[in-house]
């Protein structure tokens, strides 16, 4: 089955076929075969097979260079957009508006396609973008699951769009048009399962054409199933081993067929999270490469409700499209514009200043491409907080603003009132939301579906829960970004199913993220496809009246409730919001430290800005900036000098206005450690000690790790078990925490303790094979621990390795030196029967070749880094690498090892050879690039010479090594490769838990 | 097709008086739209997410208020009614008007928006002089519905106070849904010929969709559209190559005179196609029963299995009547389609003639396309000596 995992899958499995391994094993492809992928996927095939089944198309041309690209370009004239044959995320294509832009991506996207190719297409960016979801099985039966549409057009990437499904501003004609030619389609093409098509509708006329076909689950597959409540990978699966589509049935109704179209009574809103932020100099446009890491999906009954909801769900600190916290921006006619034309991650926001401003629905619409529609509907969310503002707050107004899904907190920002004292005259009013199903046949049939969401466009409930169901209700973790992602998925799925493993037959979820397992409605009792915010959980939980709420799972989202759920009575399962408060405020976290004894590295919290200044004067730059409540390292900062440390105070209340600014000294040098464990406040479980193998400095989730650590001595890993044992029971923690250490010159430091599930647990339990949740959710539920051998992690044989997955490339102009702040965008774990085997497999699966032979270019920032280097760079030369350096570098080296080949600048171009022509011709197969951390120049002004060589390397796809720790450990498994080959074993189940007194 | 005229406009008759009042005493209050006034009728619902100017022109909701499931209507407007095709007939319409009696939807779209829009839907409606409601939970009304069944309600638009117990007293005395007679007010009064050119297929008027009109032109036949009561001997007088007996409102039971011309249409083995009311009236004329659905199929996504080749499709349904599956067994037909999820019978073939039926929307318009085929088997039938394919 090649269609589940996504392009990786789908490139892997037709380079299987094409190498002829599968015919060689006698393996069948189930579902989808690979010409019909092929028919999809490449380019030209594509076209030709929609002109056989009389489906439209761009006019376009395939070319393999760029000379060919030029006159293509000219034939269609300009603005042309490229795509690239066989990319993930639209990777490396662009708009070119010159020939000049032509060139760039052209080369760009040659490089990347694994076939060499790339398309040049006329460019319709304002046309409207409509996908369908198709089901086919194998006896041609053929059914439309969804359709969406896309608000931004065709302008911005589907993974970018902000999407809704139904389709809002299609009639008839084109919704069937585009029906019937999708099935056309997806029988010529010989898809069997699912897939999903992509159209662009001319919105001055009934003109369309195809776009592509992903002959494979996808993004969009995922939310059309969440939207729909038709489970599409299921219902695939079931056809790839044969079944007809009338043989299934409605995974809802559990009476009707799974052969019929979803009818929706509801209107679903896709939004996007971008992590732009985290990011130096990224261009933040939207376009046809795709820049989100995650999205969020809102249920509701208007268009305005369901956007609005979203917006919330992003957990960006936004509250809605208007009457958010005062940011104090404004802009002139100019700016909004050109905001309007040039779409970004805020461009609703501008549609609403620019409403605000006066601009007319038609000039809107001129600028931005949106349909029209759809600015009517933000101005009518504009139009009520006006009447928010002016009119006095009654019932019919409350009723009109919650029906546009205001929420409690906007309202009371117009009002000058509290969130509480809204909520509190609200209810006073029977203002009330209703508890939807979604039933995928719009309430035509009887259905016990379990699958829910709050809306105010109704009046009575679908569902009322009986006392006898009371239950337990897990948070999730809202959308992915960088630094929660599929982690906190996974611990939120694991502890429904343990809390059902241990007799709990009511469990119930709330998430809003369509990627997730924790929002299949058939893991639990009941779902809620709803917002993570205090009203929205109280609103549950006043419906619900459950036993208790479990927010240690879902990450620092579900996480941050914790304290506003306790004010307001909700009974929270796990360590006590109190317990997690005094972990969370640093000062009293400090308090405790220091009557244990335990050391922290100097830090102080201030909300004062001299104050700061002189405390960082103080312990001396570099210091860590940050925000007391964060996750990820937003707004986090290594600040070096009183300018920056201005600029920084001011970014991170931005970020938490609510909590103050934390300084803490930044200390080079130095090991960073996590220990993942679980207790139930007199037990403590140590689940593994994790060892950072980059230095401390680079953030927790961009560094990798390993099991068991290697660099540290006995003594300092007993201190770390003593340690974690004394602040777990201290803080009377029940269920899962994380605790990080920094390790320097021997001495052991906390750095922070985080009660709840972390990033690291799922790699812990799968390497320890103890399922940490498991023996979380018994802690949780007052049960006693099951035995686990003392030290069990230290005695298993196998080494853990987790590498970061970075996505720079989709990231325009994105500096790609790790820092303080996270920036990778997933993480790969393998395992292995020694250090350098679970390197060379968690390298490779991130992308990394593994060169046997080749080149090897070296720039280094600072003697000190050169020295730690030297051995490496030996090593490196004596397998036989060329070294190559710049002048100043290669002398250093030459002078200690030998010859090296001195290349030039980027900056220097007439120098020859050139770093820039190697790169092009594909003479280097990987750089060694550590900037020099230890002086200004990197941070105040940046080495641009660096920048350049990183990211044009990483536009050519050549690995770039930016760490010492990173650079040494290549090395080493470079020389272990030549003697071994990486193992390959299956992972091995969870050991059975022992539950015996 | 490209024209660039208004592509938005704004409601102006909305945020009205409106309610709706259902026999059971039931009361539900909303925003009236359209027109002002007071109707009473049947009420239904149907599960489509698009096509409502084609689904409140189809003839066969006469006599029905009509609520969407879909919550937001209105968002694409309406285009222009006067716009016919080559062969006069209403270009983007089911009929000449808008036969339901009243609409009722969760969300009015107080601003319309598409290239091809002339109207808002409650400036048409008001035009058309037919009410409109919204603000009402529709799945809960449609939860209402499926469980007690279709019923009889009122609903009122005014530009002043409802006066609800007046209206409950006509509402009383209004008259049922099922004792009306429908076809005096949907078919046509007189002949009415589309196309100049091809051989003639009669199309027998019980409340015709203009897209069976539509779907018979585009096989090359001229379209004779002739009264739902004319006489067997008269339609012959036409020498069609074959006759459809269309969709429309109603009880079956209440067409005796088209069930007549049915029975001998058959047994002249003329090609016959039934449509929808027409299925229901062949199945009648060849010895089944037909029944009242408690709360009928309409809808776009409703899965049939062709019996033929086990084939499945997704059809576009509008019955509140239906065949009467153990009826079937000794009558003159074999089950040709039928409804995947409650088996309802969507489909017949005579066993011997050249007659054929669905009770599903083979002309789509609102709905999916993928049942075009049966107008192909109706001029398969019609060719030179062929039978109905087995």
């Amino acid at each position: 089955m090649l269609a589940y995992g996504g392009q990786t899958a789908l490139n892997c499995g037709v380079k299987l076929e094409d190498n002829g391994i599968l015919q060689k094993y006698g393996i069948k492809v189930l579902g989808t075969q690979v010409p019909g992928i092929k028919r999809a996927e490449d380019r030209q095939l594509f076209k030709d097979s929609m002109t056989q089944c009389n489906v439209p198309i761009l006019r376009s041309k395939t070319v393999t260079n760029f000379e060919d690209a030029k006159r293509v370009a000219e034939e269609l004239c300009y603005p042309v957009i490229i795509r690239v044959a066989y990319t993930l995320g639209g990777k490396g294509g662009g708009v070119a508006y010159n020939e000049i832009e032509l060139h760039e991506i052209v080369e760009r996207g040659l490089r990347a396609s694994l076939v060499g190719q790339v398309l040049i297409e006329e460019y319709i960016g304002h046309w409207k973008q409509i996908e369908y979801e198709v089901m086919q099985d194998y006896a041609g039966n053929n059914v439309i699951v969804c359709n969406m549409e896309n608000v931004l057009s065709m302008k911005a990437h589907t993974g970018d769009n902000i999407v809704v499904a139904p389709s809002q501003t299609i009639d008839n004609n084109e919704y069937h048009t585009l029906r019937s030619a999708a099935l056309r389609a997806t029988k010529h093409v010989g898809i069997v399962g699912e897939c999903n098509i992509q159209y662009a509708l001319d919105p001055d006329s009934d003109r369309y054409v195809a776009i592509e076909i992903n002959p494979r689950l996808s993004r969009s597959s995922a939310l059309a199933s969440k939207a729909t409540g038709y489970p599409l990978a299921y219902m695939s699966a079931k056809i790839g081993l044969g079944y007809d589509l009338s043989e299934l049935v409605n995974r809802i109704t559990k009476t009707t067929t799974a052969c019929f179209e979803p009818s929706l009574d509801y209107i679903v809103c896709k939004h996007p999270r971008w992590d732009f932020s985290k990011f130096e100099f990224v261009n933040r446009k939207l376009g046809p490469t795709m820049k989100s890491v995650g999205e969020v999906m809102a249920v509701g009954r208007t268009f305005e409700e369901s956007i609005q909801k979203a917006i919330r769900m992003l957990d960006i600190g936004n509250d809605g499209l208007v009457l958010n916290r005062n940011t104090g921006q404004t802009f002139d006619e100019e700016e909004l514009e050109n905001k309007l034309s040039h779409h970004d991650d805020f461009i609703l926001y501008y549609v609403a200043a620019a409403l605000k401003f006066g601009f007319s629905i038609q000039r809107i619409y001129k600028l931005s491409s949106i349909d029209q529609w759809f600015i009517e509907k933000i101005k009518n969310i504009v139009e009520v907080e006006e009447k928010l503002t002016k009119n006095e707050l009654n019932k019919s107004l409350l009723w009109e603003a919650k029906k546009a899904g205001f929420s409690d907190k906007q309202i009371g920002r117009a009002k000058n009132k509290t969130p509480e004292e809204i909520r509190d005259f609200r209810k006073e009013n029977g203002v009330l939301p209703s508890v939807k199903q979604i039933d995928s046949l719009a309430a035509e049939w009887p259905a016990a579906t379990n699958y829910l969401y709050l809306t105010y466009g109704g009046n009575s409930h679908d569902i009322q829960v009986q006392s006898e169901d009371k239950g337990i209700i897990v948070l999730g973790a809202g959308p992915y970004r960088i630094g929660s992602s599929v982690e906190f998925d996974w611990g939120t799925v694991n502890m429904v199913w343990s809390l059902q493993e241990n007799g709990e037959k009511n469990i119930s979820v709330v998430n809003c993220n369509p990627e997730t397992v924790s929002t299949d409605y058939d893991i639990c009792s009941r779902l809620y496809f709803e917002e993570l915010t205090q009203e929205r959980i109280l609103d549950i939980t006043e419906f619900e009246n459950p036993k208790g709420v479990i927010t240690c799972v879902g990450g620092q989202t579900a996480n941050n409730l914790t304290p506003g759920l306790a004010e307001n009575n909700v009974k929270i399962l796990g360590t006590s919001a109190f317990d997690v408060d005094r972990a969370e405020n640093r000062s009293k976290f400090s308090a405790e430290l220091d009557k244990l004894h335990i050391q922290q590295p100097r830090w102080q919290a201030f909300s004062n800005l001299s104050a700061a200044k002189d405390f960082a004067e103080e312990v001396g730059f570099p210091v860590i900036v940050r925000p007391s409540y964060v996750l990820s390292g937003a707004a986090m900062k290594v600040v070096w000098s009183k300018e920056e440390l201005k600029t920084y105070v001011k970014e991170a209340t931005d970020v938490s206005p609510d909590h103050p600014v934390v300084i803490s000294k930044f200390m080079l040098n130095s090991l960073e450690v996590d220990v993942d464990g679980v207790s139930n406040g007199t037990e403590v479980i140590i689940g593994a000690i994790v060892e950072h193998i980059d230095s401390a400095g680079v953030h927790s989730g961009d560094a990798m790790m390993c099991i068991p650590p290697w660099r540290l001595n006995n003594k300092t890993i007993e201190t770390i078990t003593e340690y974690t044992k004394k602040i777990a029971t201290t803080f009377n923690v029940k269920g899962p925490f994380n605790l990080q250490f920094l390790v320097h010159d021997n001495h052991v430091y906390v750095i922070e303790l985080n009660i709840r599930a972390s990033r690291s647990m799922p790699f812990v339990s799968k390497l320890v094979k103890t399922n940490l949740i498991s023996l979380a959710s018994a802690a949780i539920l007052d049960k006693p621990l099951p035995k686990i051998p003392q030290n069990k992690w230290q005695k298993i044989h196998n080494y853990g390795i987790k590498v970061p997955q970075f996505s720079f490339m989709q990231l325009d102009g994105a500096d790609i030196t790790l820092g303080v702040e996270m920036q990778s965008t997933g993480e790969a774990a393998c395992f292995g029967t020694s250090f350098f085997d679970a390197l060379s497999k968690g390298l490779t699966s991130v992308g990394y070749n593994l060169p046997d032979k080749g080149a090897a270019l070296v720039t280094v920032g600072g003697d000190q880094n050169k020295e730690k280097l030297l051995q490496s760079i030996a090593l490196l030369k004596n397998l036989g690498f060329k070294i190559l350096a710049t002048e100043h570098t290669a002398e250093f080296f030459e002078e200690k090892i030998g010859q090296i080949e001195i290349v030039h600048k980027i900056s220097e171009p007439e120098r020859k050879p050139n770093i820039a022509d190697l790169l092009h011709e594909r003479k280097i197969n990987f750089i060694i690039n550590i900037p020099s951390t230890s002086t200004l120049e990197k941070y105040v002004g940046m080495l641009d010479d660096e920048y350049q060589i990183r990211r044009k390397s990483l536009e050519l796809g050549v690995p770039v090594l930016t760490t010492i720790e990173l650079a040494d450990s290549f090395v080493k498994t470079l020389e272990w490769l030549k003697n071994n080959k990486p193992t390959i074993e299956p992972i091995e189940p969870y050991d059975p838990l022992d539950y015996s007194t | 097709m490209t024209r660039v005229t208004i592509t938005t406009k704004k409601s102006r008759h909305a945020n009205k008086f409106g309610k709706l009042i259902f026999d059971d005493g039931t009361v539900l209050e909303g925003m009236g739209f359209g027109y002002s006034t007071t109707v009473f009728g049947e009420i239904v619902f149907n599960t489509g997410m698009v096509g409502y100017p084609e689904t409140l022109t189809d003839p066969s909701y006469s006599g029905q208020i009509l609520t969407l499931t879909y919550p937001l209507v209105g968002n694409y407007g309406v285009p222009d009614p006067t716009i016919k095709d080559p062969d006069g007939i209403p270009k983007f319409f089911e009929s000449n008007k808008i036969q339901i009696r009243g609409l009722v939807v969760h969300e009015l779209s107080l601003s319309a928006s598409h290239w091809n829009l002339s109207l808002t839907l409650d400036e048409w409606m008001n035009n058309e002089k037919i009410p409109g409601i919204s603000g009402i939970d529709t799945r809960e009304l449609t939860k209402k519905i499926r469980k007690g069944g279709v019923m009889m309600a009122a609903l009122v638009v005014s530009d002043s106070e409802i006066d609800e117990e007046k209206i409950r007293k006509q509402l009383q005395s209004a008259p049922k849904y099922v004792s009306e007679k429908f076809m005096d007010a949907v078919s046509t009064s007189q002949e009415e010929v589309y196309g100049q050119t091809g051989e003639p297929v009669v199309v027998i008027d019980t409340g015709a969709k203009n897209s069976i009109l539509r779907n018979i032109r585009n096989l090359g036949y001229k379209v004779i559209k002739l009264p739902w009561d004319t006489s067997f001997e008269k339609i012959i007088s036409y020498k069609p190559k074959g006759v459809v007996i269309s969709n429309g409102p109603g009880d079956p039971q209440n067409c005796p005179d088209t069930i007549e011309t049915a029975k001998k249409l058959i047994e002249s083995n003329i090609p016959t196609l039934g449509i929808c009311l027409g299925a229901q009236i062949i199945g009648i004329a060849g010895n089944t029963k037909t029944y009242k659905l408690k709360y009928g199929h309409r809808g776009q996504n409703k899965p049939c299995v062709n019996l033929d080749n086990d084939q499945i499709y997704v059809t576009s349904q509008n019955h509140g009547y239906g065949i009467d599956p153990v009826s079937l067994k000794n009558s003159d037909f074999n089950l040709w389609f039928k409804n995947v999820d409650d088996n309802t019978v969507e489909g017949i073939k005579h066993k011997i003639k050249n007659c054929i039926a669905v009770q599903f929307h083979p002309e789509a318009t609102p709905g999916p396309y993928d049942c075009k085929f049966v107008f192909e088997e109706l001029s398969h039938l019609m060719g030179e000596g062929n039978t109905a394919k087995k």
